[in-house]
């Protein structure tokens, strides 16, 4: 197996498929170009099935090592490689993948082909994003995404789609511009290298130090995106199409995470300590004031974009508590969202495609006329609200718990959210789902189809054994965390 | 003064497209205007032919000729014959254009050629009167190519304000050059450089000289604060000219600056002289440039801010000072220009008789006329943005890289904020074409040649963005060679 470029694969296959798909041309072979991007999507998730097998959990590296030279004229390589974070994010991104090919199989009616090539293209960019180990192939692969995502915000969405799609654009690019600087500024510091396991054993002042993780920070602060610098996201998640903000939700949202576990905490790790308690306090406003922010949104889409940034506070907040719980919860808190909050966009997504509104208030009573559509959301919604069993409680919670060992406060404050969490969760449902029939349109609802059954229950599975039996993901992450915990106690002053 | 046959050697190229010129001015006469075709088939041929000769006259070293007046070097090489490409192609683009427009005739060829024989004659200039000669050649035919629509008000208003303005910088340049030769008493490029290097030059007249030379300089990249010119120009040119302008001269313009900054007045005591000057002029490029073209409606317009503020990284990365900014200087111009040929290409292919595709509002719905060619504009489109992975990511990384080696990490940092405005226009056509219907729903025909070169134009922003290393390669080794 080791023969095998899997890697490789896991970039390329979807791509590839993507371009198929689009070979399709017209809507007239509409029925064609499903067909191949499901297969695209299976067999891109296929790919990814031997790197879970192949995984060797007690080695901390980085595995499935790919390296060749890309442009010789300044160093950069295509090098390739996972660790257990890595591998995490590159499974939950294959696999939704097949859950938006199939979410958007009925209800993309228009330039179809484009639509299934354009989450193709980005299933394979973001899982370069992750495997990646040079830091401008990294650069490359996550600017990149930026595009497709643009498309699927403006060809599919809403009605004030272009200007969300604008705003999505201008605003992540804003943050990847800062970042080429720190990434150039670090160029030249390590000596013509863009290898980022170079960057990280490099010794920085404190003055440059922050500076880099400032770049860092805007890059990936807007990815996260961490209070104040998330207002493009629910105009983005509002505006667009069911699959996008699914992918958007899922994975998008990771790579900020990512970002910080790669460059800014092992590059700056004098400057990430200095200025944590700067981090914590921007996450725990999001937290707590997002969450607040939930609470009041009438529009459903909007209720689970602004619940998403709450929980994605979480995940920065683990990231800068330097603790193993903070940073196995953060990991773990990153793929939970990724199903949960998938879930969640696609509860709303199937409401949406029946009623065409998005609005608490149209709603009312579903239960009667949906009811294993109100399971579901039941159980999607239990996960959102960090119902222990499911996987939304044990990232939540090992971050409450190595707050707590921080400060006090810190973790009664990130606690507040198992309140607010199912407050404004379950106030939606209730809402949504139970009382008299709201409206004759509520009455005519048809509960869900063999497809619609299918991608929920694949992430019903998902989210119960994570929250079930979470023992294999902490096993994947031991190894990374602790050398990244090692990495971090060392200073890199020079 | 006694020639020998070594010193036509290096010539050669500029000696075969001057014959071939003659001969397609006087076959064009016996020509019937159905039989066109032939001068448009030499006009490719002799620019074929010119290539094979340049790369095998090629010897890989700086060669000196003709007493000093002409210099063959790598990087005269491999911009001649990226100037052979983009004037081919933009031939092929225009072919169907100038037809509908009456302009498909002997002139048009002939001028064009000349223009080229001018910028080749630039580039391999090792001597001001050379580098001059050079210089006017070119822009005698360009003149004339705006004006050659003579039916048309804004044609010659353009053609008037290019060429006043043309002669002025001209004037500035000519002055500048009088200065140097004053302190150094030469015009030879590599004699200017050694008399400044022995220190007996008067600096205060060299600096004098040089802020003239780097006026005329900027005139000719069209950097503010001497842009005035370009989008009148390339609003009012006929499209195919237009085309020709923001891209083959903009190779030669590279070398101009080349020769005369970096070879005869690259001595440290005036380098940071100029790259002072160079610095304001990238960043009021860069500003104004993006700014300015956020409020076009008329895509040429729009194009002309764009090339601005492109020349504005151009003269970021010549302001290095060092061996690496310029190969990546010449990186991003010769990326600029083959984006900038796919572009135009894109107008050109969306107007037919009697329609110019010339505003924003053209390229509306375009992905639902033909979802190809929104994809090929679409990838230009990036390009020029520099969002990767398309070629233009890697142009603005290698100046960024180069400026920032020569430790002008603030420079870098304006620019990469300017190019965040500059992304919001390119955005904007990229979502005309895509988010709206269209409004005009004419099936696009275009020859096939024009087509598919078209495609592959817009296909070359992707794929060597995929893989840039061999051209990142090819500039940096030239620069090294030459220099």
């Amino acid at each position: 197996m080791s023969s095998m470029p899997l890697l490789t694969l896991a970039i390329w296959v979807p791509i590839l498929a993507g371009a198929l798909v689009l070979a399709t041309g017209s809507d007239r072979n509409a029925g064609l170009a499903r067909t191949i991007a499901l297969l695209g999507a299976i067999a891109g998730f296929v790919v990814t099935l031997p790197l879970a097998m192949h995984f060797d959990v007690a080695f901390a590296g980085m595995q499935f090592v790919e390296a060749s030279t890309w442009i010789p004229r300044y160093n950069v390589n295509y090098s390739l490689g996972i660790d257990g974070i890595s591998l995490l994010l590159i499974l939950l991104n294959s696999f939704t993948t097949i859950i938006v090919v199939l979410a958007g199989w009925r209800v993309i009616e228009k330039r179809v082909a484009q639509y299934m090539a354009a989450f193709l293209v980005m299933s394979g960019l973001m899982n370069g994003v992750f495997a990646a180990t040079d830091a401008l192939l990294f650069y490359v692969f996550f600017e990149a995404t930026l595009i497709p995502m643009f498309l699927v915000i403006g060809v599919w969405g809403g009605p004030n789609r272009v200007y969300a799609a604008v705003k999505f654009f201008l605003y992540t690019l804003l943050g990847s511009l800062l970042m080429l600087i720190a990434l150039l500024y670090l160029y030249r510091a390590s000596g013509g290298s863009f290898a980022i396991a170079d960057w990280q054993k490099l010794p920085i002042a404190m003055t440059a130090q922050v500076m880099v993780f400032l770049a860092f920070l805007v890059a990936f602060a807007v990815k996260v995106p961490m209070w104040p610098v998330h207002t493009w996201l629910p105009d983005a998640h509002v505006e667009a199409p069911t699959g996008g903000s699914v992918v958007l939700a899922a994975i998008a949202l990771k790579l900020g995470g990512y970002g910080f576990i790669r460059f800014a905490l092992p590059i700056a790790p004098d400057a990430s300590h200095a200025l944590s308690g700067f981090m914590i306090t921007l996450s725990l406003i999001a937290v707590v004031y997002i969450g607040l922010v939930a609470l009041v949104q009438t529009d459903m889409k909007k209720l689970i974009a602004y619940s998403s940034i709450s929980h994605m506070g979480f995940v920065t907040l683990g990231l800068f508590l330097f603790d193993r719980l903070g940073y196995e919860g953060a990991i773990l808190q990153m793929i939970s969202h990724g199903f949960i909050s998938g879930a969640m966009f696609l509860c709303v997504g199937v409401m949406y495609d029946r009623m065409h509104s998005r609005q608490i208030a149209d709603y009312g009573g579903v239960v009667n006329t949906m009811p294993i559509f109100a399971s579901f959301l039941m159980l999607f919604g239990m996960a959102n609200a960090g119902l222990p069993g499911t996987s939304g409680f044990v990232g939540e919670f090992m971050v409450i718990m190595g707050a707590s060992k921080v400060n006090f406060w810190f973790a009664f404050a990130a606690a507040s959210t198992l309140i607010f969490g199912a407050a404004y969760t379950l106030w939606m449902y209730k809402r949504v789902i139970f009382g008299a029939i709201g409206n004759p349109h509520v009455a005519e609802l048809k509960d869900l189809e063999p497809r619609e059954t299918l991608f929920l229950a694949l992430l019903a599975v998902a989210v119960l054994w994570m929250g079930i039996h979470p023992a294999p993901f902490n096993a994947v992450l031991e190894a990374p965390v602790t050398e990244l915990l090692q990495h971090l106690a060392r200073s890199k002053l020079p | 003064m006694i020639l020998t046959a070594a010193d036509f050697v290096p010539v050669w190229p500029e000696i075969l497209l001057l014959v071939m010129v003659c001969v397609i001015l006087i076959a064009d006469l016996f020509l019937r205007d159905d039989q066109r075709a032939g001068t448009y088939l030499l006009s490719l041929l002799t620019l074929g032919a010119c290539a094979v000769v340049t790369v095998l006259t090629s010897t890989g070293d700086v060669t000196v000729a003709m007493h000093g007046m002409f210099v063959d070097d790598p990087m005269s090489d491999t911009l001649k014959v990226m100037v052979y490409i983009a004037v081919a192609t933009m031939l092929i683009y225009s072919r169907s254009y100038v037809t509908a427009r009456g302009m498909f005739r002997g002139e048009f060829f002939t001028l064009v050629l000349f223009a080229t024989l001018g910028m080749m004659v630039m580039i391999s200039a090792n001597h001001f009167l050379t580098l001059y000669l050079g210089l006017e050649l070119l822009s005698l035919s360009m003149y004339a190519l705006v004006a050659l629509q003579r039916d048309s008000n804004d044609a010659t208003e353009a053609a008037m304000k290019y060429f006043v303005l043309g002669a002025l910088a001209s004037g500035m340049l000519l002055y500048g050059m009088s200065m140097i030769y004053g302190a150094t008493g030469s015009l030879e490029i590599t004699r200017v450089a050694e008399r400044i290097a022995s220190g007996q030059a008067n600096l205060a007249i060299l600096v004098f000289g040089l802020v003239f030379v780097v006026s005329g300089l900027a005139f000719k990249f069209g950097a503010v604060p001497f842009h005035m010119w370009v989008p009148d120009v390339y609003q009012g040119a006929p499209t195919a000219v237009a085309l020709l302008i923001s891209t083959a001269p903009k190779l030669a313009a590279f070398a101009f600056a080349i020769r005369l900054l970096v070879e005869s007045l690259g001595h440290q005591s005036l380098l940071v002289e100029w790259q002072q000057m160079l610095a304001i002029l990238a960043v009021l490029s860069m500003a104004l440039g993006n700014i300015t073209a956020i409020a076009q409606t008329n895509i040429k317009r729009m194009l002309a801010y764009s090339t601005i503020s492109h020349m504005g990284f151009v003269l970021l990365g010549l302001l290095s000072g060092t061996i690496d900014g310029y190969g990546a200087a010449m990186f991003y111009v010769s990326v600029y220009a083959f984006v900038g040929l796919g572009t135009f290409g894109m107008i050109m292919l969306l107007s037919r008789e009697g329609f110019e595709a010339d505003r924003i509002e053209d390229f509306r719905g375009l992905n639902r006329r033909s979802p190809w060619y929104a994809f090929v504009m679409l990838l230009l489109m990036f390009s020029l943005a520099g969002v990767p992975p398309t070629v233009g990511f890697y142009a603005k990384l290698a100046v960024l890289q180069g400026a920032m080696d020569a430790g002008f990490l603030g420079l870098a940092i304006v620019a990469v904020l300017l190019s965040l405005i500059g992304a919001f226009y390119y955005l904007r056509i990229v979502r005309l074409m895509y988010f709206d219907e269209p409004v005009d729903g004419t099936p696009i025909v275009a020859p096939v040649g024009a087509r598919l070169l078209l495609s592959l134009n817009g296909l070359a922003a992707l794929v060597v963005g995929i893989v840039p290393g061999w051209l990142m390669t090819i500039c940096q080794q030239a620069m090294q060679a030459s220099l």
